[in-house]
Order: structure tokens, then sequence, then C-alpha cells
């Protein structure tokens, strides 16, 4: 059910991955998704899977719960694959039937975007798993804030990001909760024509979107009780500082990114 | 007689799998009469409201079974619909789930979703609006310019107008003022009494359930803690106390009074009652 969505979700805990710098998350996985692109290899994909599995291993977050966050996007890596294994030209499979149409390049392009995808996922969602929302946004802030100089609001934009991040939870717990009480009124959402189905979410939306503004407006009241007045001069309590672990885990990835490079330059 | 609802062994584990896994339910039992009026309490997140999602289908078990009629609701999951339509169930804060631009087509909403023609319809809706006493004119209105209480009894009405043998509300009275409150109740009560059907109340106010119901269900940490008529659960009235649960006024007085060496009968949970018990004890001391 919805519940599954696990976007924005976070598994609290107190391993390594979980004590990092937010930066230093943020920019090892920026470092570990340009590794990734230029990933063309079986060897250079292993390295990439087992950095992966090794950042899984000392996080502790549980493969489960990696997996269920590519629910999702699993038509759209069934898509990719089926692309890729069709429409790549080269040598075909065996000269019988499907199998024409299905060349060596393809299936390899195939399982190669796969991994991608997958990878690219379960990487960033490590993150969020491991990282409360509040201290991301604050490294998000933070890693933004040169941005400041050509007037772009760095501030506002964090502070949106992590009260979207706080009510993403919420809303999908409300919208679970509006569903049931439809449902038990016999609504039905999962027969009948697109045109019926796109109808019978009205009784959902509607009261999804009358609690939302009622809650952004008890909440604008109630930071401009706590005298909210934007980003100037606000002190934070948490202050982010970089430790020792932070500068080896970034050379790490720096290290990596710029292997996979060379590796990719030299044709491995 | 054959129950109406019965519930086997029933346990529900929330996100299984997940670091946040919890059982919200565990080996429960529940039996329910036909034209019984029940009342489960519990605790906050003693796991009423996931006991109660349960007997319309709303969740699934994730282990043991929901009869209805003497038959598991889960036998054929395209049934399941039909379940909801007979065992009618009101949410708690029921008045965020008002989306119709008129109060009479949301509570025409549940009639129309079970294919009823047009005059069955409207008399369903007349009729639903009546027991939860909401005057005609207020049918043509927006639910949204209407007062919290009206908007609840306006969802209340929704669930009433698909006459299910068993109506279940959850915390019906919750955030509402102390004369909301008692409408809401005597409206329940009527509907109890002129229609003859099957309601469960679900509440964590011993105060409110007392006054109500033939039976009580006590609910505690997820399992059956106590079951029986209120006399028989308020006769226990310290282990209520022991684990939270208010107990009535009423029976809080003559646990008093029998700690200060008064030989009272602490089973009492109304005015009338304790009256009662106390002309009694006057009575018997006059003899001696
Ligand atoms: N949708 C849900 N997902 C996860 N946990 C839940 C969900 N609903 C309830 N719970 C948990 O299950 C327990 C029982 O909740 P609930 O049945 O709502 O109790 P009650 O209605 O008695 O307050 C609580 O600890 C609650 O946090
Ligand atoms: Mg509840």
């Amino acid at each position: 059910m919805l519940k599954d969505i696990t976007l924005g979700q976070y598994f609290p805990g107190n391993t390594i991955v979980h004590r990092l710098d937010p930066r230093t998350k943020l920019l090892a996985v920026m470092l570990y998704i340009v590794a990734l692109f230029n990933a063309k290899s079986v060897l250079t994909y292993g390295i990439m899977a087992f950095v992966l599995a090794l950042s899984i291993k000392v996080s502790g977050v549980k493969l489960k719960a990696l997996t269920r966050g590519l629910k999702p996007v699993y038509i759209i890596v069934a898509f990719t694959a089926i692309m890729n294994l069709f429409f790549t030209d080269g040598t075909p499979l065996a000269d019988v039937w499907l199998l024409r149409s299905i060349t060596f390049e393809g299936l390899r392009q195939a399982i190669y975007m796969v991994l991608r995808i997958v990878m690219l996922i379960m990487g960033t969602f490590l993150v969020t798993y491991t990282t409360s929302p509040i201290s991301l946004t604050d490294g998000l802030e933070s890693l933004l804030a040169p941005l400041k100089k050509l007037h772009l609001p760095v501030h506002e934009l964090a502070m949106m990001m992590s009260i979207a991040l706080r009510f993403i939870p919420t809303l999908i717990e409300e919208t679970d909760k509006i569903m049931s009480a439809q449902k038990a009124r016999g609504a039905d959402f999962e027969t009948g024509s697109i045109f019926q189905r796109a109808k019978a979410l009205v009784p959902i939306l509607v009261p999804l979107f009358i609690s939302a503004f009622r809650r952004a407006d008890e909440l604008a009241t109630a930071m401009e009780c706590r005298c909210y007045h934007g980003g100037d001069g606000r002190t934070a309590l948490h202050v982010l500082h970089y430790h020792k672990r932070d500068i080896l885990v970034l050379i790490g990835f720096v290290l990596l990114a710029a292997g996979i490079i060379t590796l990719k330059i030299l044709g491995l | 007689m054959e129950p109406i609802l019965r519930v086997e062994n029933l346990t529900h584990t929330y996100s299984a799998g997940t670091p946040f896994e919890r059982s919200a339910v565990q080996e429960m039992e529940l039996t329910v009469m036909p034209g019984e009026f029940l009342g489960i309490i519990g605790h906050t997140g003693s796991g009423k409201s996931t006991l109660i999602q349960h007997l319309n289908g709303l969740l699934k078990p994730t282990e043991g079974t929901v009869y209805l009629d003497g038959q598991d609701i889960w036998a054929d999951a395209k049934n399941i619909r039909q379940v909801r339509f007979q065992v009618g169930l009101v949410f708690q804060y029921p008045e965020y789930q008002l989306f119709e631009d008129t109060v009479y087509k949301d509570i025409a909403f549940g009639p129309k979703n079970m294919g009823l023609d047009k005059d069955e319809i409207d008399r369903r809706v007349r009729q639903a609006a009546a027991f939860v006493g909401l005057r005609e004119e207020l049918l043509e209105k927006s639910p949204f310019e209407l007062s919290g209480g009206q908007k609840r009894r306006v969802a209340i009405a929704g669930v009433i107008a698909m006459e299910p043998k068993v109506l279940i509300l959850d915390e019906p009275t919750a955030g509402l003022d102390p004369r909301g409150r008692e409408n809401i109740l005597r409206q329940i009560r009527q509907y109890h009494k002129e229609k003859g059907n099957t309601v469960i109340l679900v509440s964590h106010s011993m105060e409110e359930i007392a006054q109500n119901v033939d039976r009580i269900v006590v609910l505690k940490g997820a399992r059956n803690y106590m079951e029986g008529t209120p006399r028989q659960v308020f006769s226990r009235a310290e282990e209520l106390e022991a684990i939270g649960l208010d107990v009535p006024q009423v029976t809080r007085i003559a646990m008093a009074l029998r700690r200060r060496g008064v030989d009272i009968d602490t089973a009492v949970y109304t005015v009338e009652e304790l009256k009662e018990a106390l002309l009694r004890l006057k009575g018997g001391g006059a003899d001696a």
C-alpha cells in the first residue's frame, strides 16, 4: 500500500554511516553517482557494487528495506531493460524466433542499465535512510550557502525542503486514513475504466487538499508565534563540524570517482 | 444464537520486516451477538482502531480469522465490499472525510456505491439525517460551512445511510464539548433502540461506555484484558485504575467510601445505582 513509499524515511541508528556529517554524505553520494555513470565494464561495475555493499553493511540498513524502496521504479527498470534488450544492434544471441532480435550487446547493455538504476537508487536511499531529514536539509543549506552571494534564497529553499520532508509521512498517513474511510463507505479504487478510476480519486483528493491547507495555515501561525522571520541572523542549534572520519570518507569517494574515470579512459 | 461477528486468534503486525515493525493486535478473541450494544475500551495505542478495522475488512489479519454471520470475510476477497456495506465503520474524526459540495450528496455517497436507486437513496439519506438530528434545511448546505459537531454528525449519517447490520463507531465523541458529546451518544442510543441493530462503541472514556453499553471488552497492550457486563467490569475497578483507565466518577465515590470502611457495593456506575446502594446501606444501618 501507500506505506511502501519510503521516500524521505529515516531509520534511526548509531553506525558510522549515521554519524557522518550530512554534507559528507551528500558529497559522497554525488561522487558515487559520477563514478557510477562512468562505469563501463565488469571491473568498474564490480568496484561500484563492492563500495555499495560495504556501505550498506556498515550502515546496518536491512537490504529488504532498500529493495522495498525500489518498488515504485520496477516498471521503469523493466522498460529500460526491454528497450535495451531488443533495440541494440549487434550479433544475435541465436538464430531462432525471438532470440534473433536480441543481441549480445543488447543483453550486456540491459544488464548494465538495470544495475546502474538499481545501484543509483539504493545509494541515494542509503543516504536518506541514515540521515534525519533535519540534518539532511542543514547539510544542503550549508553546501549551497555560497550561492547566497548570487541572491539565491538558499535558507528559504532549505526550509521549504525540510517542511516538505517533514510532512511527506504525515500526508501519506493522512491519505491512507482518508482512503480507508472512503473504502468503508464502499468507495472502489481498484476496478473500472480509467475515467471511473480518476473520478474515484475525488473523495480522496478533496479532503487531502483541505487538510493540507489547514496544516499549512496552522504551521505558518505557529512559526510566526515563535517569531520566525526568515534566514537573516538565524543561528543553528546544531552547528555542523567535519570530523576526521568525514575527511577520510570524502577522500575515499574522490579517489573512487577519479579511479573509475581513469579506468574508463584506459578502456578497462 | 449465532454470533454476528466473531474474531478468532487475531494478530496484526504493522510494517512487518522494517525496524518499525509492531504488533498492534495480538491473539485477540471477540464475539458479538446480533442486536448487542458492545463497548470496546482501552488506552490510546491499545489496538482498538486496529481491531475494528479488521471487522469490515479494511485490514487483513496477519494471523487469525474474522467471521461475519459464520462466514470467513476473506474467504472470497472479491466480496469484501459487500462486507463493508454490512459492517459500517465510522472512523475517528470522520469529519475529515467529507468531500461533496452538499451535505445531502455526502450522505448519499455510501448508498450510491451500493448501487441503490434514487428513491431508496433519498429515503435513506433523509432517515439517516434524522437519526443524527440534522435538520432538513442543512441537507442542501455545503458540509464545510457547518460546525465541527454538525460535520461529525454528517459523517456518521453517511455510514448509517448504508443501513449496516453492525454499526461501529471509533471514538465518536473525541474532541467535542460535553454537550456535543452527550448529543451524539444520545442519538447513537436512540439508533440502537429503534433499529435494534448491533452497535459497537469504541472509546477510551469509561464514563461514556458505562452509560450506554450492554457489555464491555477491555483491551490492554494489544491483547484482551477483561470482558463482561458493566457491573462485572466495574466490580474490578481497582484493576482498571491500575492500568490507567478512568473509572466512572460514581464508581470512584463508591470506592472511596469503601476505603473508609463503608461496606458499599463498588460495582455501581450510574448516579441512580449509587443512590440505591447508599439507601440500602442506610436501611441496613437503621436495622442494626
Ligand atoms: N498505520 C499504522 N502503521 C503503523 N503503526 C500503527 C498504525 N496504526 C496504528 N499503529 C500502531 O499500533 C498501535 C495500536 O494503535 P491503534 O489501533 O490506533 O490503537 P488505539 O485505537 O487503541 O489508540 C499503536 O502503537 C500505533 O502506534
Ligand atoms: Mg484509535
